[in-house]
């Protein structure tokens, strides 16, 4: 949708940087956290600038209330929701056909990843919760997802993580955030367990040349890779610091 | 304190490739496509001859035919009691099978046999995945517990407690005069001469879960188990 | 709050591993090799009281769509713009898995896709669509009826929108001496401008194959999907990784490609159906 740009918000300026003064390939200021929570087995936090998701992981458990399980692998549910308080407007409670969405997607890109397949009859709840929106939520979520999931011990193939890679006034450019999503001409969510070498989550909203596409997508598996390794000190982190220095 | 603290062996994370003569279970070690790989955060650790094996520090307990648990009972069924074995899956134990003799409405009455709320040691007869656990208390040390305190620590981190060569449970032992029954469900049975020396006993397995993952742990342990059993004034 | 499905219908193993053998000398079960869509039928034209409707018929899937218009006001941020919305319903009567209620993950995803492929290459020129600058404009109404669910719904679904938008024709309509706007339903004006064709072509991965256009029973068997929107150029404008699976960098690229040159039967099909109805 084209959405006119405010005057004097410049995107790209003549010296090829962006409105934040990042370069097209650069990240905004990664945070993560892992084992926030008391209750949940597994949690973690995620920011990518002003972009803030939690997460929460409950089981493999009995679901409290019943419903249909997999005789044959785990159930998953995951919940993408954003917070009242995480937009400029608020957002209403209610999950939204935008939330309904998304969570299928992150659900469809995480259970390539859990070995479902170990835990028949049970059920894996994985509860993400915008806090803050600046755009990229959904790959951030994604993120934070694999980090509670390996926080509460839930087998998985290898971590996952996420960025969305934009092209804003014609510059392809890695990690967009809420202002360049609205104002450029693509955005290209992306998910994946480098470890493995597969995508488990990609979506393009825009327009995009086939050369355009293929270097995008590089860009985004260089920026996961990246993401991932950060993860890896995350949750290495925790056990350094308790336990000092590793053999 | 804490930079005398060493891993107790090769931190690993979910995704890193271990090499092919690490010795794993799965699901927390899998083989795809030639390549092994760890899937829950965990410890690779060199045992006696060299031999590597990986080690959780995360994740459930799913039962296995043989396994000794303890289980909490939650529910009453027609025949049978419901019982939560710290697992995703609930287990049963059937009437017939705790009085060992056939059940007869007329003059059992199951909510007194046991009730809701107690402890028992059983041992697991079947567990497919696909159908719920199936408990027995017919053993040698199995039935309902009466007395002394269970401790609930992360099922991954019972064979720390335990120790190699049941070393740190022959320690806790010594030290503590206490009895342990260790059930591989992360629920540990404390049986203790003393209210006070039981309150050392447990302060002592809280210490171990938290610590699983460093190395010379049991050295600690004591020194912990000394320093308590001043503090409280028991020998 | 996303489920993983409860799927009833269950596919025989036997049936895949037929499948991998068969795709392995590139030909499917039903007579295609592994590139070439289902047979399309366009209809356009098929609701009267509907400004513009299409059905269309790819292999035994058949999806309706139509498109209603009405005044209404502009999106705030857009003042100069129509506004479009899409909504998709799995009608019970469309497959033995569909229930009666609101639309599901499934529905929503899908109306999202087709919304977002027409959208962000402006297929339909909202600017076009304006009646009185931030205060009146018309608002379409897409909205797709899957009748007959034998596969690949997002493909079908797509055709029968763009086919229903190139059917349209916008009413006519009086403006008062008050500044309201009547519609003069039945009285078909100006079709709408249509800057570019989209379509969307669903891949499916099996084994390591991908197919074009999978069948239903295809995809119980497929690991995953990619849908691609392709507008007339080439370009991509749109897509979607669906399915509890996963793709690794080459069978994107790849995906991508097969896409493009599937795209051009589907635009094929488009054309035909509306030559002769438009100008």
């Amino acid at each position: 949708m084209v959405v006119k740009k405010p005057e004097g918000l410049v995107l790209i300026t003549p010296e090829g940087l962006r409105h934040d003064g990042r370069r097209p390939d650069e990240l905004r200021p990664i945070k993560m956290e892992v084992g926030i929570f008391k209750n949940a087995d597994g949690s973690a936090m995620v920011e990518y600038g002003k972009t803030r998701v939690i997460a929460a992981v409950y089981g493999p458990r009995e679901p409290i209330q019943k419903f249909p399980l997999l005789p044959d692998k785990a159930t998953l549910r995951v919940r993408y929701h954003m917070a009242p308080f995480s937009t400029e407007e608020r957002k209403n409670p209610a999950p939204s056909r935008r939330e309904i969405e998304l969570s299928k997607v992150i659900r469809e890109a995480l259970e390539p990843i859990v070995l479902t397949e170990e835990y028949p009859r049970t059920v894996i709840d994985i509860f993400l919760e915008v806090i803050q929106a600046d755009g990229g939520t959904r790959t951030a979520a994604v993120t934070a997802a694999s980090l509670a999931l390996a926080d509460a011990g839930v087998p998985m193939r290898a971590l996952v993580g996420g960025v969305a890679v934009g092209k804003v006034d014609g510059v392809l450019v890695v990690d967009i955030d809420e202002t360049e999503d609205m104002y450029g001409e693509a955005d290209l969510p992306v998910a994946a367990a480098p470890d493995i070498g597969l995508v488990t989550l990609l979506q393009l909203n825009g327009v995009m040349t086939r050369e355009e596409f293929s270097r995008a997508l590089d860009m985004a598996l260089t920026a996961i890779s990246k993401i991932v390794e950060m993860e890896k000190r995350t949750l290495r982190s925790g056990y350094v610091e308790a336990g000092g220095s590793e053999l | 304190m804490t930079q005398e603290k060493r891993l107790a062996g090769k931190l690993v994370l979910p995704g890193d490739v271990l090499d092919s003569d690490v010795q794993g279970e799965r699901p927390f070690v899998v083989e795809e496509g030639g390549v092994k790989r760890a899937t829950v955060i965990g410890l690779v650790r060199e045992g006696e001859g060299g031999k590597k094996s990986f080690v959780r520090l995360k994740g459930v307990y799913v039962p296995k035919p043989g396994d000794v648990v303890i289980g909490m009972i939650s529910g009453v069924g027609v025949m049978n009691w419901f019982v939560d074995i710290n697992s995703p899956y609930t287990a049963v134990l059937n009437v017939q099978d705790f009085l060992g003799r056939p059940y007869n409405p007329a003059y059992d009455d199951m909510s007194v046999l046991l009730r809701i709320g107690d402890y028992i040691k059983a041992r697991v007869v079947a567990f497919d995945r696909t159908r719920n656990p199936l408990l027995t208390v017919q053993g040698k040390d199995l039935g309902r517990i009466t007395s002394g305190v269970v401790v609930e620590i992360a099922p991954s981190k019972i064979p720390r407690v335990i120790g190699r060569k049941r070393s740190m449970i022959t320690m806790l032992e010594e030290k503590t005069g206490c009895s342990f029954f260790i059930a591989v469900n992360g629920r540990i049975h404390v049986e203790c001469p003393s209210r006070e020396m039981e309150a050392v006993a447990v302060i002592a397995i809280k210490y171990i879960e938290q610590e699983a993952h460093t190395a010379g742990l049991t050295e600690r342990v004591m020194r912990l188990i000394e320093e308590e059993k001043s503090i409280r004034e028991v020998s | 709050m996303s489920i993983s499905p409860f799927r009833p219908p269950i596919t025989p193993l036997i049936v895949k591993e037929n499948y991998l053998a068969m795709l392995g000398k590139g030909v499917r079960p039903d007579n295609r090799d592994l590139k070439t869509p289902r047979l399309i039928e366009i209809k356009t034209g098929v609701v009267e009281k509907a400004e513009g409707s299409a059905l269309v018929k790819l292999g035994d899937t058949q999806v309706m769509a139509g498109v209603k218009i009405d005044v209404g006001a502009p999106f705030k941020d857009t003042p100069d713009q129509g506004v479009l919305m899409v909504h998709a319903e799995f009608v019970p009567l469309a497959s033995p898995l569909f229930e009666p209620g609101p639309p599901d993950e499934n529905a929503i995803e899908l109306a999202r896709i087709v919304d977002r492929s027409l959208r962000e290459v402006n297929a339909v020129d909202l600017g076009s669509l304006v009646i009185r600058k931030g205060e009146k404009v018309w608002t379409l109404w897409v909205d797709i009826y899957v009748l007959d669910h034998n596969g690949n719904l997002y493909d079908a679904s797509m055709l029968a929108s763009m086919a229903a938008l190139l059917d349209a024709r916008l009413p006519d309509f009086e403006e008062l001496e008050t500044g309201e706007i009547v519609v003069k339903r039945g009285v078909r004006g100006e079709p709408l401008k249509i800057t570019t064709k989209v379509v969307t072509v669903t891949i499916a991965k099996i084994g390591r194959y991908l197919i074009v256009d999978p069948n239903l029973e295809e995809e119980s068997i497929a690991d995953v999907k990619l849908v691609v929107a392709v507008d007339e150029k080439g370009r991509i404008v749109g897509m979607q990784k669906s399915g509890a699976g996963g793709l690794t960098h080459a069978e994107i690229e790849a995906a991508l490609d097969l896409a493009r040159e599937a795209s051009t039967v589907y635009f094929k099909a488009l054309e035909e159906a509306i030559a002769g109805r438009r100008g």
